[in-house]
């Protein structure tokens, strides 16, 4: 009986003592935690300054991915239509959150940094359908002004798919 | 033997034949010594010297010319001081060859470098990143990094069409030269070559309309980086998302071996489509080649007119309706009209299929048709040409024949490896009423007037008086090859061509040898095979048909080639057509079922040289549709209630090999059987290029003739040498007659909208004096008179054509399907 008591003393000390730490709970949604820098969330189609689209429609990232998540189709643009740089961009890209475990490789395979996993964690889905996001939904909004893609651009411009990249710094 | 030389190579030995280059022994053991410049179908040019390996030979002693041996009684050997080129250099007794050393992959790597440094390195665009020679080599030997800085580099124009169907991107291009000696050596166009030079060297097209060849895509094989290809294929895919399937063209006799890649896309409403068409090698048929027309026509099986639902005619309209009452429908009128049957099937249709038809056919006592203007397929199965190598290996010794037969439009590939066999050291005769192609390789070219086609053949005869040089040529052939085509001639002129041929080969004394018989130059894929199903050419096609009571019409559009023929098909009684679209003859039908393309479906084709091939499926089916061997067998399974239950292909295909005793044992197991093939190509990325694919899918059976196996045969009586044709001196109008063009209007060929860029236009070919006298010169638009009907035909002149005579292209919107007389106006 003795023992009872002590064991609940001792258990009700502890509670005692936590109600004056620092919570570790955070009021999600109204507040939300920073996330890490290298934190892998959900993906976003990069743009260059230039409003141009990085993404050159080569599938790479489609070909690293390990979980089969990524769809690209390309098609050819001409500068009257130009979307990337180069003769190809992606006509269709597709991620289908269900499968994608967020490993990051598709970000390691892009020739152009166009795809990033940012920090977005928030994803959560009502249909198979609505987990599939397609291009438009993934890709940046435009910075720069009346800069949209496709756009019409002078002759001979943009010619490198390929830009001269450093190698990361983070 | 003599002729063999064994070598090492990196401590393994190897016994070739002599003359055989390093690399290629080299590939007999499985050893890659890698190569850009090199390929195994043309001559060694060592422009790239990437193949660079160390070679030493025994010293011999000058004075004693004794070998020089070691210490230990093993031959000394010499090596040279500098590294010599795998590819150009022949194996010699005692060679040994060091593949893989320090000094080797030092040479491939200063090679690699210096072909890189003007690469562009775009790869993740580019499309031939993933099955690239180049990419794999410098993976393998390359540097890690580019000591080259990117504004160092030479930067050459990224877009240039050489014509509408091959793109060039000059900045990929290491300058081999493959693509230019493919053009000038083996296609025999030499309408692309280098322009400049140093680091400014390009390739241009030096035609108009660019790039005019159709062997055109065969460059974007063979071309080692991603510089050529195809618009197509053009950033559609990257190649390791591809599937295959193993397929056969269906555009001529040939019988192409081909893979089609495949994949699921968005863009085509997410159906599995075709990207692209390459070929696999089978030596005995298209060694690894694909003309254009075999490589971008394979379009019809995505088209959007597709039929997808049976059609009746219910109150004079064609109406909708389902399997079920259609099947019901074309019962119930077979079996009232069972007398007086008439099925008229065409070579597009396969092996199965046109047994089925036989068989309904066969049922209801009618008759089996061909719609062909081709005779001679009853010769084949007794004296045909059926060598298991086919024309691939045919060399010194052999005469070819080729007789009234364009063949460069009518059968490509059979032209080129025809070129290749002169190449090679045969003799060849051209039997032809105007110049074509090959004259210019012919050792004699026999020249007369349409409708003497048969005298021409048999003045070749050896014991002939009027035999001359040709018969010189052929009575010290110990082959002979007799090709014969439709060059301006109809059915009636076909047979006596092929009796003439049949003659020529008889008194030649040389059937029986497996390198000698008769190459009927189909029209169509599978025509040999109608022919050994049981289907004849008939002579008056619209006759026949407008006295039928009931016609079944599969495969074959014969109302809209013919006004004649729709005429005819208006007063059938019954007609019943199983079609792919609404076709003219479709749309005259009582019944139409939709049937499935040869994309969608298994098969198997028998081609010219009697070779029987297998198809499988490379789309998925269109839904509604059902394969044309099985769309009969239910048809006859109501008529005459056969109790047999057709399910696959496979299964039709071993009843039709039970019945024709020249297709016995063959089963679909036999005709994928593979056997290794020389040359070695695509077994490694690494090597050749993985762009010509590896026959893993079967090569197929060549049937054997009568004449092979020392049956007892005969042949038909030598054909009177008498003129077909009137005399023409004094009328006014001319003698028109069909001649083939490769890039027709087609029902399958016109679904492609890439080839319908190089389809020819409607054209009237005549003797400039014949021109002149209609007041026409080239260029000009003429009218031509047929049947009461009026055609527009752009005016060509050569001066080989017989005078008073126009030559009019079949499938070009004329319909000729024989000489006639026609009027020709400006």
């Amino acid at each position: 009986m003795a023992n009872g008591v002590y064991e609940m003393m001792r258990g009700l000390w502890q509670t005692f003592r936590s109600a004056w730490t620092k919570p570790v709970t955070i009021q999600y949604p109204e507040v939300k935690r920073q996330v890490s820098k290298r934190y892998r969330g959900r993906h976003a189609l990069k743009r260059y300054a230039n409003g141009l689209e990085k993404c050159i429609g080569c599938s790479l990232c489609a070909a690293a991915c390990p979980a089969d998540a990524i769809f690209v189709e390309a098609s050819e643009q001409t500068d009257e239509n130009r979307y990337s740089p180069g003769e190809r961009y992606a006509s269709t890209y597709e991620i289908n959150y269900l499968r994608c475990i967020f490993c990051g490789l598709c970000e390691d395979a892009c020739p152009t940094e166009a795809i990033v996993l940012e920090d977005n964690y928030e994803l959560s889905f009502e249909t198979r359908e609505s987990a599939i996001y397609t291009k438009d939904m993934l890709l940046d909004a435009v910075s720069a002004p009346n800069q949209p893609t496709p756009r019409k651009v002078k002759p001979g411009s943009f010619n490198r798919s390929v830009p001269e990249m450093k190698d990361p710094v983070d | 033997m003599a002729n063999e030389i064994t070598l090492t190579i990196d401590g393994k030995q190897v016994t070739v034949p002599a003359g055989t280059l390093i690399v290629d022994a080299a590939r007999e053991l499985g050893i890659d010594i890698p190569v850009f410049c090199y390929h195994p179908k043309m001559e060694p040019v060592g422009m790239c010297r990437m193949c660079l390996v160390e070679v030493g030979r025994p010293m011999v002693d000058r004075a004693t010319n004794q070998p020089v041996m070691e210490a230990d009684g093993t031959p000394k050997l010499q090596f040279g001081p500098k590294m010599e080129t795998a590819c150009t250099t022949p194996v010699s007794a005692g060679m040994v060859v060091i593949g893989m050393s320090d000094k080797v992959k030092a040479a491939r790597n200063d090679v690699l470098e210096f072909l890189l440094t003007s690469h562009p390195l775009d790869c993740p665009i580019c499309d031939k990143g993933g099955e690239c020679p180049l990419q794999n080599l410098t993976m393998g030997f390359g540097k890690g990094s580019s000591r080259f800085e990117f504004e160092d580099k030479q930067h050459n124009q990224k877009h240039v069409p050489l014509g509408e169907l091959i793109y060039l991107d000059r900045e990929r291009c290491i300058q081999c030269g493959r693509c230019v000696r493919f053009q000038k050596d083996l296609a025999d166009d030499p309408v692309i070559g280098f322009y400049q030079r140093g680091r400014n060297l390009v390739i241009d097209t030096s035609s108009e309309p660019g790039f005019d060849s159709i062997f055109s895509g065969n460059t974007t094989d063979i071309c080692p980086v991603g510089a050529l290809t195809t618009a197509d294929f053009r950033f559609g895919a990257r190649p390791w998302e591809l599937k295959s399937a193993a397929s056969l063209c269906n555009h001529c006799a040939v019988g192409c071996n081909l893979t089609y890649n495949t994949r699921r896309e968005a863009k085509s409403d997410g159906n599995v489509v075709i990207k692209r068409a390459m070929p696999r090698q089978n030596e005995a048929v298209n060694e690894i080649w694909l003309c254009d027309k075999g490589r971008f026509g394979y379009h019809f099986a995505e088209s959007h007119q597709r039929l997808e639902k049976p059609l009746i005619r219910k109150d004079g309209e064609l109406v909708e309706s389902t399997w079920d009452e259609a099947l019901d429908m074309a019962a119930k009128e077979l079996r009232a009209y069972g007398f007086r049957f008439v099925s008229l099937a065409s070579g597009r249709l396969s092996n199965e299929d046109l047994y089925e038809i036989k068989q309904l056919t066969e049922n209801l006592h009618g008759q089996a048709c061909l719609y062909s203007p081709m005779a001679g397929g009853d010769l084949t199965p007794l004296i045909g040409y059926a060598d298991p190598q086919g024309l691939s290996r045919v060399g010194k010794g052999t005469v070819i024949v080729v007789a009234a037969s364009n063949l460069h439009q009518e059968a490509p590939i059979w032209w080129m490896q025809v070129r290749a066999a002169v190449k090679r050291g045969a003799k060849l005769i051209v039997v032809n009423a105007r110049s074509t192609r090959l004259d210019k390789f012919a050792s004699a070219v026999v020249r007369y007037r349409f409708g003497r086609e048969a005298e021409a053949v048999l003045s070749l005869v050896p014991a002939a008086e009027t035999s001359g040089e040709s018969g010189k040529i052929i009575a010290a052939a110990e082959n002979l090859v007799v090709l014969y085509g439709s060059d301006g001639i109809g059915l009636e002129g076909s047979r006596q061509v092929a009796a003439a041929s049949a003659e020529l080969l008889r008194a030649s004394n040389l059937l029986g040898k497996p390198g000698s018989g008769l190459l009927p130059v189909w029209q169509r894929a599978n025509d040999q095979g109608a022919w050994d199903t049981g289907f004849t050419p008939v002579d008056d096609l619209a006759k026949v048909v407008s006295e039928a009571d009931g016609v079944l019409i599969a495969g074959a559009d014969p109302a809209g080639d013919h006004p004649a023929y729709a005429a005819a098909l208006k007063k059938a009684k019954f007609i019943i057509v199983q079609e792919q679209f609404l076709t003219k003859t479709a749309q005259l039908a009582d019944i139409v079922f939709p049937v499935q393309s040869m994309l969608e479906r298994d098969g198997s084709y028998t081609n010219g040289t009697r070779r029987v091939q297998r198809f499988m499926p490379v789309v998925e089916k269109l839904p509604g549709t059902r394969p044309d061997y099985l769309v009969t067998a239910q048809v006859r399974q109501k008529v005459v209630h056969s109790n047999l239950e057709f399910i696959s292909a496979a299964q039709v295909f071993m009843v039709l090999a039970a019945h024709l005793p020249d297709y016995q044992n063959l089963t679909y197991a036999t005709l994928m059987e593979t056997v290794p093939q020389h040359p070695i190509l695509g077994r490694s990325d690494v090597y050749y290029g993985g762009t010509s694919f590896e026959n893993r899918q079967g090569l197929g059976v060549q049937l054997g003739t009568a004449a092979n196996r020392r049956d007892k045969y005969s042949l038909p009586a030598a054909p009177s040498t008498q003129n077909q044709l009137p005399d023409l001196e004094h009328a006014e109008e001319l003698m028109a007659v069909p001649v083939a063009e490769l890039l027709d209007t087609g029902t399958i060929t016109q679904k492609s909208v890439l080839l319908g860029k190089r389809t020819s236009t409607p054209f009237a070919l005549m003797h400039p004096k014949t021109a002149q006298q209609k007041g026409l010169a080239a260029g000009d638009k003429a009218k031509i008179s047929l049947a009461g009907v009026t055609y527009q035909a752009v005016v060509r002149v050569d001066e080989s054509v017989p005078t008073l005579h126009v030559l009019l292209p079949r499938s070009l919107g004329i319909p000729l399907d024989k000489p006639v007389l026609v009027k020709v106006i400006q």
